[in-house]
């Protein structure tokens, strides 16, 4: 249950890992894709949270490639739909999640990735 | 017997078997529930406007389910397999996360607009977790300072726990307040065994008067704290203004139906609550 929602907001919490250490990237991965219910004023309100860039790059790495390469100023119904399924409906179900920093693999397992760190990597 | 938190690490006490019995448990629901409606009127969170919180502990998803039927969407994290497991199968819609929160998170600045924490807080002061770790007070502090710099500006966390002392309380405020946090403790009924609940507020910017420490509920409220609640969920009801539910009540209803016809056990019946509009407000 990964979606990229949460994705865009994820950095690696590994110690003395502060800088390049986001968007962590995806691996080996099994996607399911799942109906949510659409609130236009939900994602309104998200947009100003998203670092756009990944959101893009990984949308387009996951095999979506419906959002546009700079954040529009004026969104529209269409946009807003592509936006609503590349943030809630694709689920990563399996696969890992690699630092692009210090390169800690953090596993998913069952769509619930494992967040845990080594007794070593630990702030 | 002595405290759960006494007893075993997170992750070992709440095994495949605790896990089930926990959850499966009406009065267990019950009290969760409550705990986290009230942790959701503590966070007064503005009316009308959709939020994304965190549920720190979220367990097999008896708050998340809350959060859930009021409309939030969510992120939840976890240290023991086993309840999130159930949390899978109850099919919470929050994105879980298998996570020690001693070990700090790693969200970006300003991503929650709110958190909560049901009866978690007090396994950080107790037992270890298995997982190799520092002491109880680094812990508590990393939680804190990546905790305030993941919510937003302004924002509440708000964290319902069961202190052993006042010791304890006055070490986990002020490692709070290190970390940037205002606010304090918030206690309802304190006069009551039964229905005394300790919540501790925590205020991120905001300053003025728009960002105050809560009053606790006063009384002695004796009874079951059911009832407590059920009453209060009554007088919010009656009150003006309406938080817009991001899910309406087609989309709940759909959603109980798909739980009974996979055979889901203690799915709530359809009541005049079902997708009703809650107001949260001191
Ligand atoms: C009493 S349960 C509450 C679960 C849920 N919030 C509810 O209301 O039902 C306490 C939860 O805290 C979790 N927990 C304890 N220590 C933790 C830690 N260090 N990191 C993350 N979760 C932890 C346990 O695994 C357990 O699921
Ligand atoms: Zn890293």
């Amino acid at each position: 249950m990964v979606r990229l929602i949460t994705h865009n907001l994820l950095a690696c919490h590994a110690k003395d890992c502060n800088t390049n250490n986001f968007p962590l990237e995806f691996k080996d991965i099994q996607l399911e894709i799942r109906e949510a219910e659409f609130n236009s004023d939900f994602l309104k309100g998200f947009m100003p949270k998203l670092e756009w860039k990944a959101l893009v790059d990984t949308a387009r790495q996951l095999g979506d490639t419906s959002l546009p390469l700079e954040q529009p100023e004026m969104v529209d119904d269409g946009f807003l739909k592509s936006l609503h399924h590349v943030l809630l409906e694709i689920h990563v179900e399996e696969g890992s999640m690699t630092c692009p920093n210090c390169k800690h693999v953090y596993p998913i397992l069952n769509g619930i990735p494992n967040m845990l760190l080594a007794e070593h990597e630990i702030g | 017997m002595s405290r759960p938190e006494l007893q075993a690490p997170p992750e070992i006490y709440y095994g495949d078997t605790e896990a089930k019995k926990y959850t499966q448990n009406t009065r267990n629901q019950q009290i969760q529930r409550d705990m986290t409606y009230r942790a959701l009127e503590l966070l007064n969170l503005p009316p009308d406007q959709p939020a994304f919180l965190l549920d720190i502990g979220c367990g097999s998803g008896l708050s998340g389910e809350i959060l859930d039927e009021e409309g939030y969407l969510w992120a939840g994290v976890d240290i023991a397999p086993s309840m999130l497991e159930v949390a899978l199968e109850r099919e919470v819609e929050g994105d879980l996360f298998l996570h020690d929160i001693g070990q700090g998170f790693g969200f970006r600045p300003g991503s929650f607009d709110g958190a909560i924490s049901i009866s978690v807080l007090q396994w950080l002061l107790n037992a270890e977790t298995s997982h190799p770790t520092s002491s109880p007070p680094h812990r508590l502090h990393r939680f804190f300072t990546t905790l305030h710099s993941a919510m937003r500006n302004p924002s509440r966390v708000i964290l319902q726990f069961y202190p052993s002392s006042d010791d304890q309380i006055q070490l986990i405020t002020s490692i709070a307040q290190k970390a940037g946090f205002g606010g304090g403790i918030v206690v309802d009924y304190p006069n009551s065994k039964k229905a005394k609940k300790v919540f501790l507020c925590l205020l991120v910017g905001g300053g003025g008067s728009q960002q105050q420490v809560p009053q606790g509920l006063q009384g002695d409220e004796e009874h079951d704290s059911k009832a407590v609640f059920e009453k209060r969920r009554e007088r919010m009801k009656s009150k003006h203004g309406k938080r817009k539910s991001v899910k309406d009540r087609d989309w709940i209803l759909k959603k109980k139906e798909l739980y009974r016809k996979r055979g889901k056990e203690d799915v709530p019946n359809d009541s005049k609550y079902t997708g009703r509009k809650r107001k949260t407000q001191f």
